[in-house]
């Protein structure tokens, strides 16, 4: 009945398929003489259908490397493999397409366009993949009304409390059913309780519909609470990668029936 | 992203800052508005000069002359037949020649000089054509008042209606064109008209000879084309009627103001310029003449009849050639006002790009976040561009709809300013649908061209940027 209920690809999404795979990724700037190591050799793996954290201090590269892995930007070596694809190898409008049918994202200011309202902001990803205008309309409406945000869809965000955008921008990031939920500190514009809730929204997705969730945090309590593994960064390396059994036991319980663990 | 939905968000998006687009558009019309006005000014004049042509009753007729003359009309004609000294001369075998063409009414020789007319004693020097009588069905002797010549070799005189006002001392008033023929022709019809003229005279014949004597043997042709004298002649010609026929319109190669019978006109073997000419040539037995007018039955057979005579190996001339010199000329005074009409559109250009990029710096994290949830370059490049083309086509209307009304405020002005000068109105201004669909478009045009930059610049910003700063 609901849209969202069916990703573009199963379900059920094996957990030993491999979602995310980066190889040795480095990500340097040069500030005027300066060279700013922003992601320095990080290896790491996320399988599909994996709620993972990604921590550190401000600065540390995790915010780089989502962004690499968002495709919004690309490394100045090492390879990030999403789906057996590298996005290194893939051109602009490549990448532009697997931002829009692969990835959904959302960040601390929530990003909504301000001009539109919040069925036109949920509306505008299906524009660019070029969706039946016929269709767009109730696939915005169930994507708001699945957030909670049906009475509120020809407001402006500017008239909504930050929780209510966050939600929408939730609901866009998912309008083109994406394998993949990156979260840019979701909940640091946000008070304590509407963070709980759009986290408890966010482990929803990625329950119920298997999507892979990395999301970057400087929140350990956050990140204890709800992601299945954590990964420490710190001057853009890795310096920790465990599994957060809580989160595991709780999400087994709906993700995993057979209680498989790793 | 589809065309429907592009045109959507440009549009949202352009009444965001609706002040700032609004007053490049403004600027658009502007410059779109200059264009069509300098444009229409430029068709209109174009149009007032084919009227003009049109009024001159010349478009069923071809002036013919021969390749000798160096005297052509037709500056750029192609010269197909033979070169111009071994070209045909224009005489009596070839009129009949000619005359024998499919399409060709008659062909007659055109017969005109400049000489003095005395009337009540006073002299008047002017020019003289002959007419057939053919002319009499011509649109331009539909309003003669009096009536046409009764015979082809009666001594009579059509005045044409300056001339008329000249005789009778009245001077006529620059732009007062309503003197009505019918005023002028009462006191003079009847009256005689003293006609002086030069005889070209073949040097052994007679000096007896008079001006109506019409038995010149073709003997005495043949030896004025040698050699002549030259004896000054008087005739006397009845005013018979007064033309009402416009003195600026072209009635042949140049201007008559009193017209004669053709067949009397022949006989007076009337010095005219090209006879000095004619001495180097060889002597023919048979009259040779300067051009030929050849009516043709229909305006629209008078570029075949014209084609089939150059064939011949003759210069010819018609309205078509005229109007297309003509046609020429406003091309490229249409080129001239155009390029002078373009300057504000090409501010207006400038306009477009500053305003685009003062979006882009103002957009620049909604361009971010729009590559973040998918949009490719060629998303972001063709939403700029939307916007661009968007102001450019309103820009556009707006400026049709001014460059009219700023068309039609001049005209009126100027109209108003011809009748306190007495000129009768004329229609200066004209905006055709086809300069309506051209400004519009190329309105549409430039703005996506000015487009180019800012599109790019947008299309290219780097995301992680765009989105890094609150």
């Amino acid at each position: 009945m609901n849209s969202l209920d069916r990703p573009s690809q199963s379900s059920a999404p094996a957990i030993h398929t491999t979602a995310i795979q980066a190889e040795q990724v480095c990500r340097h700037y040069s500030m005027g003489e300066t060279l700013i190591r922003a992601v320095d050799g990080v290896t790491l793996t996320v399988r599909a259908g994996e709620f993972v954290a990604l921590l550190g201090s401000s600065g540390s590269g995790k915010s780089s490397v989502l962004n690499l892995i968002a495709g919004l930007d690309r490394p100045t070596s090492g390879s990030v493999i999403v789906q057996e694809r590298d996005l290194a190898q893939l051109s602009r409008e490549e990448l532009a397409r697997y931002r829009l049918h692969t990835v959904g994202m959302v960040f601390q200011s929530f990003n909504l366009i301000a001009s539109m309202t919040l069925a036109e902001n949920v509306e505008l990803p299906m524009r660019f993949a070029e969706v039946d205008r016929g269709k767009r309309d109730s696939l915005a409406r169930e994507a708001l009304m699945r957030v909670g945000l049906q009475a509120r869809m020809n407001h402006r965000p500017s008239e909504l409390s930050g929780g209510e955008q966050q939600r929408a921008a939730l609901a866009r990031a998912l309008i083109n059913r994406p394998q993949l939920l990156l979260a840019d500190e979701p909940t640091g514009n946000l008070d304590s309780h509407t963070g709980t809730e759009i986290m408890n929204m966010v482990r929803e997705f990625n329950q119920q519909l298997g999507m892979t969730v990395v999301m970057v945090t400087h929140e350990r309590a956050l990140a204890e609470r709800y992601a299945q593994r954590l990964i420490f960064l710190a001057d853009g390396k890795l310096v920790g990668d465990e599994p957060n059994l809580p989160a595991v036991n709780v999400g087994s319980h709906h993700a995993r029936p057979d209680g498989e663990r790793p | 992203m589809k065309l429907p939905d592009l045109t959507e968000l440009a549009l949202r998006n352009l009444r965001e800052s609706l002040l700032r687009n609004s007053l490049t558009t403004i600027g658009i019309s502007v410059g779109v508005a200059s264009l069509v006005a300098m444009l229409s000014l430029g068709i209109g004049l174009q149009q007032l000069a084919s009227r003009r042509l049109m009024k001159s009753g010349l478009f069923d007729t071809v002036v013919v002359t021969s390749r000798r003359d160096l005297r052509n009309f037709g500056r750029d004609e192609e010269r197909s037949g033979p070169a111009p000294a071994e070209s045909r001369i224009l005489d009596e075998p070839t009129r009949l020649e000619i005359e024998r063409l499919p399409n060709v009414l008659e062909a007659y020789p055109d017969i005109r000089f400049i000489t003095e007319l005395r009337y009540e004693d006073k002299p008047h020097l002017t020019m003289v054509a002959a007419l057939p009588s053919s002319a009499q069905s011509n649109d331009a002797f539909e309003t003669v008042q009096g009536h046409f010549f009764s015979s082809d070799m009666a001594p009579e005189a059509i005045l044409q209606k300056a001339f008329a006002e000249e005789l009778l001392g009245k001077t006529p008033r620059p732009g007062l064109d309503e003197t009505n023929v019918a005023e002028l022709a009462p006191p003079l019809l009847g009256k005689e008209l003293t006609m002086r003229y030069a005889q070209r005279e073949a040097q052994q014949t007679a000096p007896s000879k008079t001006a109506n004597d019409n038995s010149t043997s073709p003997a005495d042709q043949s030896l004025a084309g040698a050699a002549y004298s030259v004896v000054s002649r008087e005739l006397k010609l009845k005013i018979v009627g007064v033309a009402d026929l416009d003195p600026e319109s072209m009635r042949g190669p140049t201007r008559a103001r009193v017209f004669l019978p053709l067949g009397l006109a022949e006989t007076l073997h009337v010095m005219q310029p090209t006879d000095l000419r004619e001495l180097s040539r060889a002597a023919s037995d048979q009259p040779v003449y300067s051009s030929v007018s050849v009516r043709v039955k229909n305006p629209s057979q008078v570029l075949t009849v014209e084609n089939a005579i150059k064939k011949m190996g003759f210069n010819t001339f018609s309205i078509l050639d005229a109007s297309r010199s003509i046609q020429q000329f406003f091309k490229v005074l249409d080129v001239f006002l155009g390029i002078f009409g373009s300057l504000a559109l090409a501010v207006a250009c400038i306009g477009i790009v500053n305003t685009l990029v003062m979006a882009i710096l103002e957009r620049r994290r909604e361009i971010g976040i729009m590559k973040a949830i998918g949009a490719s370059d060629g998303d972001v490049k063709k939403l700029f561009f939307a916007e661009a083309g968007a102001m450019g086509i309103l820009g556009g209307i707006v400026g049709v709809a001014l460059g009219w009304a700023i068309g039609q405020v001049i005209n009126l002005g100027t109209n108003v300013y011809l009748k306190r000068q007495s000129f009768p109105p004329e229609h200066f201004w004209a905006v055709p649908w086809w300069l309506v669909g051209f400004a519009i478009l190329f309105s549409f045009g430039v703005s996506l061209i000015s487009g180019l930059y800012p599109a790019g610049r947008a299309a290219r910003l780097d995301p992680v940027q765009a989105l890094r700063y609150e």
